[in-house]
């Protein structure tokens, strides 16, 4: 099911005494979702991700602005009549319902012509149950359960009626780091066999990266861009969403563009096809290479080996938060380096991890392929 | 055991003994004397002497009409106001969490009675309920006004008398099972009524499914409470009908225990005692009973 958002926009009133204005949570967001896709709405907490889901969901009622269910206009669909299931943060899970009760609450609101026979209820139920594989806890109450179990539930809970759209509000926020990305992984292969259209809400930018096919990043309730994971990472628009995706996070330079070239500091570092102004530099962690004759000159703060890669940190007088964080390949000479600390390291820059930001704008200034 | 648990435990008693000192002293004390005077017959707080030993005092006391009308008067006044204060205070409780503005007012309001003297509220319901030489009453007053016949509620007929005692009961109760069940509501995580929702769960059936076992543990403290504070009941009787109750009718088992001792037939310590730990029983039982099925039903 494609769903598709036009001019979505939900204002709430304000709450503070002195300052009454509304608040606007979400501002004129269009977007269609492709039948069958996983999207992450990413974003910082506060952003207004999770009001877009509650809108999608219908717990909310949009200021302006449709939603439609492939050709049909929802916005006004209670959520009963959207066919969408939702799985909370916390999982919401009824505490003293079993596991079984849980999963069937659902079936037993069916009213009419909808309405099961228990039979088909049950065998709904397990179904489900099979699908996120906890068929043995099915006589178990949630507080017997762990996180992962529980938040399987949920997800049974929210597919037994098998919805046209699956909504996820920060599902894996609550689980500890190894079961998240075991969960995460579940989520992917759930969502795979289903083919269910499914929007996961997350401020998790690996999270939202490793299982979707498409990232929505937003800021302030404003789309900063929407595409699929690599693409974003690769090729961000603006300097926020440039340093929300990766970790460790890009780095941050002041830097000019004088006569078709972009200084850092004094350092010329690269070709740059675009008019004279001042800018910002986002350099991505691996677009540092090191080498004694690099263009640009810093000062060797510390080594730290992770296995995989050596992460080269830094000192650099134009760098934003001052110290510069670069991922070098431990056989590209990385430990090398260590036992120079305090003196001058030298890097030369990969020109497609670099990305040139508008002082005033943030907006990212594409250089010419040449 | 090590020395070291052995001068822990040691020092956990020493913290206690305050508490126990006193809850030996005015408790335990109390009752053991309590329980072994009601086995002393005709034992005198004067001379502190007594005839003989055995359960005389309590084949007295159950034989006696006056106790017996108070025990019925107890028992009535428990089934009728313990299950009726609670279900209106759910209900009040429920139309209160669902309001928007006025709430905190209309908490306030609810919350008065509270505060509220017994013996103010009680005159209150004498100008409600008591037929004066001057006045007829507020409420008969109503009651002719729209062709019914007036009837003495304070001095009339037992039903009518009854109907007055258990209103009263009800209302005077009810603030506090308000206030523990809108605490108890606002505490249900509103997750579970988005679910619910998503789920196209109707309005009811989010009451009976979700929002009452949620909040069973608070109902079934305050029906615990209310047994046990409904059993006790006497100065709310006071208030309405005066001090001679075995004369009205209307006396509770622990105005039986107070006249025994104090009242203008008193000073039979021995049959009050026998009359207390009457009472003390009917409670306990009644309270292991409440406890034994809310806690199986709490733990299914």
């Amino acid at each position: 099911m494609e769903v598709t958002l036009k001019g979505l926009t939900k204002k709430f009133p304000g709450r503070d005494r002195k300052n009454r204005s509304e608040v606007t949570a979400v501002d004129h967001m269009t977007l269609a979702i492709p039948d069958g896709q996983l999207l992450a709405l990413l974003g910082p907490s506060g952003c207004g991700k999770s009001t877009v889901l509650n809108l999608i969901s219908g717990l909310l009622a949009p200021t302006e602005g449709k939603i439609f269910f492939g050709e049909d206009d929802v916005t006004e669909l209670p959520p009963e009549k959207r066919g969408i299931g939702l799985v909370f943060q916390n999982y919401a899970l009824y505490p003293h319902l079993t596991v079984r009760q849980n999963i069937l609450f659902p079936l037993e609101n069916l009213k009419g012509k909808e309405k099961l026979t228990r039979e088909e209820m049950l065998r709904k139920a397990d179904e489900a149950a099979k699908l996120v594989q906890i068929e043995s806890l099915m006589d178990r109450k949630p507080a017997e359960l762990s996180g992962g179990q529980q938040q399987r539930v949920a997800i049974a809970r929210a597919l037994v009626k098998r919805p046209r759209v699956l909504l996820l509000d920060e599902p894996l926020s609550n689980l500890d780091a190894r079961l998240r990305i075991q969960t995460r992984e579940e989520i992917r292969r759930i969502q795979r066999e289903t083919k269910i259209t499914t929007v996961f809400v997350t401020h998790d930018q690996e999270e939202a990266m490793s299982i979707s096919d498409l990232i929505v990043v937003m800021k302030e309730g404003v789309v900063q861009q929407i595409g699929r994971p690599q693409e974003v990472y690769d090729s961000p628009e603006n300097l926020f969403v440039a340093k929300f995706l990766g970790t460790p996070p890009i780095n941050v330079f002041e830097g000019q563009v004088r006569g078709h070239r972009l200084y850092i500091g004094e350092d010329a570092v690269l070709q740059a096809n675009v008019p004279d102004a001042p800018v910002y530099v986002g350099v991505r962690p691996e677009g540092f290479l090191m080498c004694e004759t690099g263009a640009l000159s810093c000062r060797l703060n510390r080594v730290e080996v992770t296995g995989r890669d050596v992460s080269v940190v830094s000192e650099n007088a134009a760098a934003v938060s001052r110290t510069v964080r670069s991922l070098i390949g431990a056989e590209n000479g990385g430990e090398a380096v260590s036992g120079r600390e305090g003196g001058e390291i030298r890097f030369d820059l990969v020109p497609r991890k670099v990305f040139l930001f508008d002082r005033e704008t943030e907006r990212r200034i594409f250089l010419e392929e040449s | 055991m090590d020395g070291k648990s052995v001068n822990g435990s040691l020092k956990g008693w020493l913290y206690l003994l305050p508490a126990l000192l006193f809850l030996g002293v005015f408790m335990v004390y109390p009752l053991v004397d309590v329980f072994v005077y009601s086995f002393e017959e005709g034992y005198n707080s004067a001379s502190q002497t007594y005839f003989g030993v055995g359960t005389y005092n309590y084949a007295y006391v159950l034989r006696d009409p006056y106790f017996l009308q108070a025990v019925k008067n107890t028992f009535l006044l428990v089934v009728i106001t313990v299950p009726l204060s609670t279900g209106i205070a759910l209900l009040i409780s429920v139309g209160l969490h669902s309001i928007g503005p006025l709430r905190r007012f209309l908490q306030t309001v609810y919350f008065l009675p509270y505060v509220t003297n017994t013996l103010a509220v009680g005159m209150v319901f004498m100008i409600l309920f008591k037929k004066t030489p001057y006045s007829d009453g507020f409420i008969n007053l109503l009651i002719t006004w729209f062709g019914g016949e007036g009837v003495d509620f304070i001095d009339g007929p037992y039903w009518a008398k009854m109907f007055v005692l258990c209103l009263y009961t009800v209302w005077v109760v009810m603030p506090f099972k308000i206030l523990i069940l809108t605490s108890a509501l606002a505490s249900v995580d509103p997750a579970y009524y988005k679910a619910a929702r998503v789920d196209g769960t109707s309005k009811l059936r989010m009451f009976v499914r979700i929002t009452l076992p949620m909040i069973s543990p608070m109902i079934f403290y305050l029906v615990i409470t209310g047994f046990i504070g409904a059993f006790k009941a006497y100065s709310d009787v006071v208030a309405l009908f005066g001090t001679n109750l075995n004369a009205a009718g209307m006396n509770t088992i622990v105005g039986y225990v107070y006249d025994m001792l104090y009242g203008d037939s008193g000073g039979y310590p021995s049959y009050a005692s026998a009359a207390a730990i009457i009472l003390f029983a009917i409670v306990f039982t009644i309270t292991c009973i409440n406890l034994l099925v809310s806690g199986s039903r709490l733990r299914r």
